[in-house]
């Protein structure tokens, strides 16, 4: 067969590999991730009431919550549920048909940031009062 | 279904390196995307050292000087060198954007240039844009009526005409739709930022009558739902226009004539 019958394999352009991480996509994607993370932390708060109806049980599982990895698990469920919700509404108003300027995009993107973090420290250590 | 890493004949190796000739005195350094159909090898990233004291501002500019003078072999598509023509659109630096409009000066450090991403490489840095185009066609973008024509132009008021505006200067680069990872993992069955904005373009027209048979073409899960609002679009577009808000334009139309 000549060179130019030849069936040709043509490669994939990079992609993920290739472009820049922006503000826009990685909200994006973070916004998927904390979904998911909310799924599993429904499953987790499944658990812990099935473990109440043991002593023995919610014991160990208490033990694991105030451990240190248990605390890193907790609160990021506690920084997806903030996240989550700021960035609904941002959506909501983007269905609406409001935000799409790039400048309105960054200055929401970082609001969002900005509120889900401090809301996740203000109600970690306003929980720890309560107890 | 999203494949996040490159198919086996796809990864990039290491290519040669061409350095400057002796003498330079402001030496920046490409590396740049290669592939030819011709040698069943894989991709790979050449490094060219360019004189930037003998080089034009534009990243075109260092591409055509690399491809008069190092490598002629070095393939890429361009036109107008301008900015209208859309012609050479590709990855500089990590985000898409036409190689006539970007400066040197503009990136730090290495100055990377890979093709539109997720595309199929016809050679170096042309991608295969069969497929956007196709999609193009799909939308019918061209002015529809049923109603019989005037005898002269068809008019629109001031208003009417400004309700184009943001959508006609689309020149149909794809650098947006080669941003957008919907794009990426739906590709052939999302249409992209690129073909919705022409498409809102026509759903926007005073002059069109076919906008519920453009509608319904549109109501569909893939075709234009899998756009999440991401606005790597908005964000690459080197023509500053919006294709997020088109896109949502196209939404809201579509709930408006359900209620």
């Amino acid at each position: 067969m000549s060179v130019a019958n030849r069936p040709v394999h043509r490669p994939l352009s990079p992609h993920l590999q290739v472009y820049r991480p922006q503000l826009t996509s990685v909200l994006s994607i973070l916004h998927r991730a904390t979904g998911v993370a909310l799924a599993v932390g429904a499953l987790y708060l499944a658990l812990w009431v099935i473990c109440a109806t043991s002593p023995r049980a919610y014991v160990t599982f208490q033990s694991f919550n105030t451990s240190l990895l248990g605390r890193f698990v907790l609160g990021g469920w506690l920084f997806s549920a903030f996240y989550h919700l700021c960035n609904g509404i941002r959506h909501l108003f983007w269905d609406a048909g409001y935000g799409f300027e790039l400048k309105d995009a960054y200055r929401s993107g970082w609001i969002v940031v900005g509120v889900s973090l401090v809301a996740t420290i203000v109600s970690w250590i306003v929980g720890l009062r309560l107890i | 279904m999203a494949e996040f890493t490159l198919p086996a004949n796809s990864k990039v190796g290491v290519g040669d390196t061409y350095k400057a000739p002796a003498g330079a005195s402001r030496i920046k350094t490409f590396k740049v995307y290669r592939w030819t159909p011709d040698d069943g090898k894989n991709p790979r990233l050449d490094t060219y050292e360019v004189d930037l004291a003998t080089c034009g501002p534009m990243i075109l500019d260092a591409l055509i000087k690399i491809k008069n003078e190092v490598d002629s072999s070095l393939t890429f598509r361009r036109s107008c060198r301008e900015g209208v023509c859309g012609s050479c659109a590709m990855n500089i630096d990590g985000t898409n954007t036409l190689a006539c409009t970007k400066y040197i000066d503009d990136v730090k450090g290495d100055i990377r240039i890979y093709p539109l991403p997720h595309m199929p490489v016809v050679r170096d840095l042309v991608p295969d844009l069969t497929v956007p185009y196709a999609q193009l066609a799909s939308i019918e973008p061209w002015l529809k009526s049923t109603t019989q024509p005037p005898t002269r132009e068809r008019l629109q008021s001031p208003e009417e005409r400004a309700k184009l505006d943001g959508l006609w200067e689309c020149i149909l680069c794809f650098c947006c739709s080669t941003a957008c990872p919907s794009y990426w993992w739906q590709g052939e069955r999302y249409l992209g930022p690129a073909i919705l904005l022409q498409a809102y373009r026509w759903l926007a027209d005073s002059r069109d009558e076919a906008k519920g048979e453009r509608l319904d073409n549109l109501e569909d899960p893939f075709r234009l739902y899998r756009c999440h609002t991401i606005m790597n679009c908005t964000k690459t577009c080197p023509k500053g226009l919006n294709p997020a808000k088109a896109i949502a334009e196209i939404k809201k139309l579509l709930i408006e004539r359900t209620v």
